[in-house]
């Protein structure tokens, strides 16, 4: 439930962000060790050309990487967090959401908004690991509802991109209740029919997984993030024993039933274009929805007794 | 069993001196001025006690091991229980009890996470931390409710979900995403009381209530104040400091004003120094929200909750 953890393995540490070198000209991989030249992993939309290892991105850079070129809206760009508890710990909770407003120039942990991808209409919400380790609490909970909400609204698919440590111990009680208002708003967007995918990005534990990130009607993640609800260290602390290779890692979900597919970030617009399509009923891109078969006789009212003799 | 809390400690020996005079008074001596006072002195130490109790007393005291759990509410509370097993899955969670009973003749679902009171039975309880499978038959029968057009009581008590290999292999999290996201669309009255620890998501995917109602010595907050300190401070023996920081007791909840609709009184002393007068006190709640809810729709019911849990939310906008 904790918005910051610690992981002991290898691939994809805590810290997976780009280590810069001065200058930031070179960035040093923190999976395969090698020096790229960090224009080259930008152009290979922030995936190590050498190992394939996803850094984290912003949710700017997602949004860029899914929706169509300027077709973006944002919603609730200026909500912002407030400290009703009076939480302290080494720090004033009111103190970090100051620096990390600051830090970010505005807004929380999601961005939220409509665009289109392929020129299909959906609704967004993106989670940013860099704003307070993409923890949820009211704003974040509240903005993912509303965009539940926008969908119905919209009649649009939905899709949550996550990166969290789960909830914000910050804003404690309250912080538990947005995993169950954003899942009720999930009950009515399933009711309308509408699509909801859920894309796992590393990382995504706690309160996030354990609401609205596990309920996609497809959930996507991307190679190798890590995926789970307990955080490792607590888990190797609860069972005192050491955990198998991979453990909570998308292949390892993939494994066990717990996401659909894995989808490398290179792919990941296209493909989400085409679950969209055929989960819409519109047809592929460039092509004619099929005409359906004309039906010569007109359907009987009531079926017809079953003649078996 | 004799088990107390630091803080009990005074008040216990005091209700042993007053039982040890009651005991030699028996015969030709007279203590019945004695015990009087020593009764009055209790009754002043006990009121000192409890309403000077920190945040982590208080923890500590819904955490208390005698104090009632689910079954022992279900035996005071209501009748012609029976209880039911299994998700259909995998196999049956002891940490999560459910099954049917009445509720003032009227037949119901009940759901609560369920502890051990002796070494034997704490393991077999698994401490009352569930495993997915848990969670999964819990809503099975949240769903046999529904068609049945029965009712449903949910007791919460849990320091969390279980964080295991097994658990997270099984889905822990989807379970409980699950039932929040079910929960939400019961056509049915839920009533959720959090009679002692509620932790997290564990405690959560049980309570997606109509009405949520926290026991006046009961918790319930988003991470273990020992989880927290961990996080926070490295040290997760800084437990005390990180209850103060969370507001996890039922009277910080209620300031809040939108997560809990009541605080059920307690017997002095607490739950455990007269289970049978805690139940009572929680039926008189129980049966006062049930006759209010059974006003609303199927669908009113549904909307009801919906605006319940959407208006729980603190933002600068
Ligand atoms: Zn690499």
């Amino acid at each position: 439930m904790a918005w910051f953890k610690k992981s002991k393995a290898p691939i994809a540490p805590a810290e997976g962000k780009k280590v810069h070198v001065p200058e930031g000209l070179w960035t040093k991989c923190k999976n395969c060790q090698e020096i790229i030249y960090t224009k080259e992993i930008e152009r290979n939309l922030n995936v190590c050309p050498k190992c394939d290892y996803h850094f984290r991105i912003s949710a700017r850079e997602r949004i860029a990487l899914v929706l169509d070129d300027g077709s973006f809206v944002e919603t609730d760009p200026d909500m912002t967090s407030v400290d009703f508890l009076k939480f302290k710990d080494s720090k004033k909770y009111n103190d970090r959401i100051k620096a990390s407003l600051k830090k970010a120039g505005g807004g929380d942990a999601v961005v939220t908004g409509s665009g289109t991808i392929e020129g299909l209409p959906a609704v967004l919400a993106v989670f940013d690991f860099s704003f307070m380790g993409g923890s949820m609490g009211s704003v974040v909970g509240e903005k993912i509802t509303r965009a539940i909400e926008l969908g119905l609204e919209m009649k649009a698919p939905v899709l949550v991109f996550s990166s969290s440590g789960g909830a914000r111990m910050q804003e404690s009680i309250l912080s538990l209740m947005q995993m169950a208002k954003s899942s009720a708003a999930l009950a009515k967007l399933k009711k309308a029919g509408l699509p909801f995918i859920s894309v796992l990005t590393d990382p995504t534990t706690g309160g996030v997984t354990a609401s609205f990130a596990m309920l996609g009607d497809l959930n996507i993640a991307e190679p190798r993030a890590l995926i789970g609800f307990a955080g490792p260290r607590v888990i190797e602390q609860t069972i005192r024993q050491q955990l198998p290779d991979g453990f909570q890692r998308s292949e390892y979900l993939l494994e066990h039933g717990m996401v659909d597919m894995i989808v490398p970030r290179q792919e990941l617009k296209a493909r989400l274009s085409q679950i969209l399509r055929i989960f819409q009923q519109k047809p592929a891109p460039g092509e004619p929805l099929p005409v359906p078969p004309v039906v010569e006789e007109a359907a009987p009212e009531t079926a017809p007794a079953a003649d078996t003799e | 069993m004799q088990f107390f809390l630091d803080f009990e400690k005074p008040l216990i020996e005091l209700q042993q001196k007053i039982k040890e005079l009651r005991e030699y008074s028996s015969g030709t001596v007279d203590f019945s001025s004695e015990i009087k006072k020593l009764e009055k002195k209790a009754s002043k130490l006990r009121d000192e006690i409890f309403s000077n109790l920190n945040r982590w007393q208080r923890t500590q005291l819904a955490r208390h091991q005698n104090r009632p759990y689910t079954l022992d509410y279900i035996e005071h509370v209501f009748t012609d229980w029976f209880e039911v097993h299994g998700d259909r899955n995998y196999r049956d969670d002891p940490a999560l009890v459910c099954g049917f009973a009445r509720l003032n003749g009227e037949p119901c679902a009940i759901i609560g996470h369920q502890k051990g009171r002796d070494t034997k039975e704490k393991v077999y309880r698994n401490f009352g931390m569930p495993h997915p499978e848990g969670y999964r038959k819990a809503l099975r029968v949240m769903q046999m409710a529904e068609q049945f057009n029965l009712p449903i009581f949910t007791f919460v008590d849990t320091p969390g979900a279980f964080p295991g290999i097994g658990a997270e292999e099984r889905g822990q999290a989807e379970a409980i995403a699950r039932n929040l996201r079910e929960m939400a669309a019961l056509t049915v009255p839920v009533i959720v009381t959090v009679t002692g620890e509620g932790g997290s998501g564990g405690a959560l995917a049980i309570a997606v209530g109509n009405k949520v109602m926290m026991m006046q010595y009961s918790v319930y907050a988003v991470i273990s104040p020992e989880g927290c300190a961990a996080i926070l401070w490295n040290d997760g023996t800084l437990g005390p400091q990180a209850a103060e920081a969370l507001k996890l007791t039922s009277s910080d909840i209620n300031e809040l004003d939108c997560v809990i609709d009541d605080v059920v009184p307690e017997p002095e002393g607490g739950a455990h120094n007269n289970p049978a007068e805690a139940a009572a006190q929680l039926k008189e709640y129980l049966v006062k929200h049930l006759a209010e809810l059974q006003q609303l729709s199927p669908d009113g019911l549904v909307e009801q909750r919906y605006q319940k849990f959407r208006a729980m939310t603190r933002v600068n906008e």
